[in-house]
C-alpha cells in the first residue's frame, strides 16, 4: 500500500507505518518560539515543573513581530526571553535578523524530512522543503520543550496538481490564493496539502515557501513540497535516500485531487475581510487605494522585491499613495541592497523598512484608519489586523502590488 | 458536567483569532487585562455583556487565523462554559482542549437558534433547544484524558510529581 508525503515523514519518526486518523507521538526535531509568545511558554514551562529543556540546540527564539519595540511594554518580552535563553543555555536566539518563518530554513534550522512545530499559525512555511511543521499554542510548546515529544493525529492528504508554465504576470501567490477561494477558509482543516506537478518541480524554493506559508489559510495541518535539487542547493545538504523518498506513492490514498493548468491562473486578490473571498484582479480594476505593503514572510523574499523593483523601475508612486517595503531578513535586505534593489524602490518613493513582521500584523508603522485602503503582499485581511476594523485589506502578490503603487488604484500587473 | 444550562451568544461562520483578540492587546499583561477587548473588532460590547454560564454557538470554522492561545484563555475567562459550532480551526481545538474550554462540534444547532435563548447541553450526548434535540460527539480518549487532568499544564505537573 503506498503512501502519500506527510504519511512517510511520520513514519520515518515513529518508526512504524501509520494511516490517517492513527493517533501517534512524535520525536520533535526543533522548535521556534517567537516574541509574542515567549513569555507565556516560559511561565508555562516552569509551571508544569519542568528545570531543563530536552535539547537545548533544538529550541529557536526569533524576535520579529515587535522588533523594534512599538509600544513601552513590548521590551518586557525581550527581556523575558533572553533571561529564559540564559537561563536554560540556549544559543539559537535571534534578536533583530528577520521574520521566524523566513530565518528557520534560511539559517539552516529545518531539513527536508524534520518534523517542526512552531508557536505561531503560518509554521507550515516549512512545507517548503519537504518538512512537516505546524503551528501549536505555548502550552503544547512548553511541553515539547520539557518532553521533546507531542501527539498528532496522522492526516489525510489533498493532492493539488498543477501542470504547465504560468503567465508572466503570475506569481506563485496567484496560485495559493486562487487555491484557498476553491478550498474555502476551511477546505483543508485537520487534512496536508500535497503539491505536485511540473509548474510546481520549475518553481524556485522561495515561490514554494509563499505557498506553504499560506496552506494554514484554507486550515491545513501542513503543506508538503516533494524535496528535489532545488531544495538541496538552498538548505546547503546533499539529499539522502530518506529525504528523496518523499514524494507521493502511485498507489497512495488521497482525501482528493486537485488539477490545474497553470496557463489558466491570472492575477487574483483576495477582498476584505476573507482571505477566501478571491476575485480576478481585472475586475476589481479602478478602485483606488491609500498604501501599498510589500513584504512579510507570504513575500518578503529577494525574488519577490526583484520583481516589485522591475515593476517599479523608472515609475514613480502615485501622489497620496504610501508604498512600504519591508525584506523578510537582514540577508535578503543585504542582499537588495547590493543588487540596486532597494536603490530602484527608493527611487521610485518607497519607504524601506527594517526586517520584521512589520505592518503584517498591524504592530509596525504603517497603521491605517477608518475607509482607507490598503493592497498588501502578506497572508490576512481580517477585520482590524492592520489598524481600524473599518480598514479595508487587499491580498495580492508583489507584482500586482507594485503595479497599484504605481497606479493609486487597484490595476492588473502588465503582462 | 454531565449537564449544563445556559444563555446563548450567536456569531457567524470564521470567526478569526484576530476577531477574538486582535494582536495590539496580546502584549497586555495577563488574560484579565486582554478579555475586555474580547471579540472587538466584530462586536465592542460583547465582552461587557456576557456573562459566567453564558455559551456560545457559531457557524463553521470557529478559531481559524493564529496560533494565539489568548484566545481561548479569553473566552474562558470571560465565563464561557463552551462553545458550539459546527466546525473549529485545527490550532483553537487543540489550545483549548490544552486550557479546558470545552468545545463541541453541532452541524444543525447554529441554524436554528436565536441570540439571548437557553439551550441544555447533555454531555456526550446532545443539546436540548426549542424542544428539539441535536445530537453531540463524545470526544476522544486521549483528549478526554487532557481535561480530566485539569488541561495540559497539570498533566504535564503530575508527570513530573508535582501533584
Amino acid at each position: 500500500m503506498g503512501e502519500t508525503v506527510i504519511e512517510k515523514i511520520i513514519r520515518n519518526n515513529v518508526g512504524k507505518t501509520v494511516k490517517p486518523g492513527d493517533i501517534v507521538t512524535v520525536n520533535v526535531d526543533r522548535v521556534m518560539i517567537h516574541d509574542i509568545f515567549i513569555p507565556f511558554v516560559a511561565e508555562k514551562f516552569e509551571e508544569m515543573g519542568f528545570t531543563k529543556l530536552w535539547d537545548p540546540d533544538k529550541v529557536v527564539l526569533i524576535y520579529d513581530h515587535l522588533v523594534p519595540a512599538s509600544q513601552l511594554d513590548d521590551t518586557r518580552h525581550f527581556h523575558t526571553g533572553d533571561a529564559f535563553a540564559k537561563k536554560y543555555g540556549m544559543k539559537n536566539v535571534h534578536r533583530s535578523d528577520g521574520i521566524c518563518h523566513q530565518l528557520m530554513t534560511e539559517a539552516g534550522y529545518v531539513k527536508p524530512g524534520n518534523i517542526v512545530f512552531g508557536t505561531d499559525s503560518h509554521t507550515t512555511t516549512y512545507g517548503c522543503v519537504g518538512a512537516f511543521s505546524s503551528g501549536i499554542g505555548y502550552t503544547e510548546m512548553a511541553s515539547i520543550l520539557g518532553t521533546g515529544t507531542m501527539w498528532i493525529k496522522v492526516p489525510e492528504t489533498i493532492k493539488v496538481v498543477i501542470e504547465g508554465e504560468l503567465p508572466e504576470n503570475v506569481m506563485s501567490k496567484d496560485i495559493i490564493l486562487r487555491l484557498i477561494g476553491d478550498l474555502g477558509a476551511d477546505g483543508a482543516t485537520y487534512r496536508a496539502l500535497e503539491f505536485t506537478g511540473s509548474t510546481i518541480k520549475n518553481m524556485t524554493v522561495a515561490s514554494r515557501m509563499t505557498m506553504a506559508n499560506m496552506a494554514i489559510e484554507a486550515g491545513a495541518k501542513c503543506a508538503l513540497f516533494t524535496p528535489d535539487e532545488k531544495t538541496a542547493e538552498y538548505c546547503e545538504i546533499e539529499l539522502n535516500d530518506f529525504q528523496k523518498s518523499l514524494v507521493g506513492d502511485e498507489d497512495a490514498t488521497y482525501m482528493k485531487t486537485i488539477t490545474y493548468r497553470a496557463e489558466d491562473f491570472v492575477p487574483v486578490m483576495a477582498c476584505p475581510s476573507q482571505v477566501d473571498k478571491i476575485r480576478n484582479v481585472s475586475e476589481l480594476e479602478g478602485t483606488e487605494i491609500d498604501q501599498v505593503f510589500i513584504g512579510s514572510c507570504t513575500n518578503g523574499r529577494l525574488e519577490d522585491l526583484k520583481a516589485a523593483a522591475e515593476v517599479l523601475k523608472g515609475k514613480k508612486v502615485a501622489d497620496y499613495v504610501k508604498l512600504i517595503v519591508t525584506p523578510a531578513s537582514r540577508k535578503i535586505y543585504r542582499q537588495a541592497i547590493e543588487l540596486g534593489i532597494l536603490d530602484t524602490l527608493a527611487e521610485a518613493g518607497a519607504m524601506i523598512t527594517h526586517p520584521g513582521c512589520g505592518l503584517c500584523c498591524g504592530r509596525a508603522g504603517g497603521i491605517l484608519t477608518d475607509g482607507e485602503r490598503v493592497v498588501a503582499t502578506n497572508n490576512r485581511n481580517f477585520l482590524g489586523r492592520m489598524g481600524t476594523s473599518k480598514v479595508e485589506i487587499y491580498l495580492a502578490s508583489p507584482k500586482t502590488a507594485a503595479a497599484c503603487a504605481v497606479a493609486g488604484k487597484i490595476v492588473s500587473p502588465e503582462k | 458536567m454531565e449537564k449544563f444550562t445556559g444563555k446563548v451568544w450567536v456569531l457567524g461562520d470564521d470567526i478569526d483569532t484576530d476577531i477574538i483578540i486582535p494582536t495590539e492587546y496580546l502584549a497586555l499583561k495577563t488574560i484579565d487585562d486582554m478579555k475586555q477587548y474580547g471579540f472587538c473588532p466584530l462586536r465592542p460590547e460583547l465582552a461587557g455583556q456576557i456573562q459566567p454560564g453564558d455559551i456560545i454557538v457559531a457557524g463553521k470554522n470557529f478559531g481559524c487565523g493564529s496560533s494565539r492561545e489568548q484566545a481561548p484563555e479569553i473566552i474562558k475567562a470571560l465565563g464561557i462554559q463552551c462553545v458550539i459550532a459546527k466546525s473549529f480551526a485545527r490550532i483553537f481545538f487543540r489550545n483549548s482542549i490544552n486550557n479546558g474550554l470545552l468545545l463541541i462540534e453541532q452541524p444543525n444547532l447554529h441554524d436554528d437558534i436565536k441570540e439571548g435563548d437557553e439551550i441544555t447541553v447533555v454531555m456526550n450526548e446532545h443539546v436540548d433547544y426549542n424542544g428539539k434535540q441535536y445530537p453531540i460527539a463524545s470526544l476522544p480518549e486521549n483528549l478526554m484524558s487532557i481535561i480530566q487532568a485539569g488541561g495540559l499544564v497539570k498533566a504535564m505537573r503530575k508527570l513530573n510529581g508535582l501533584d
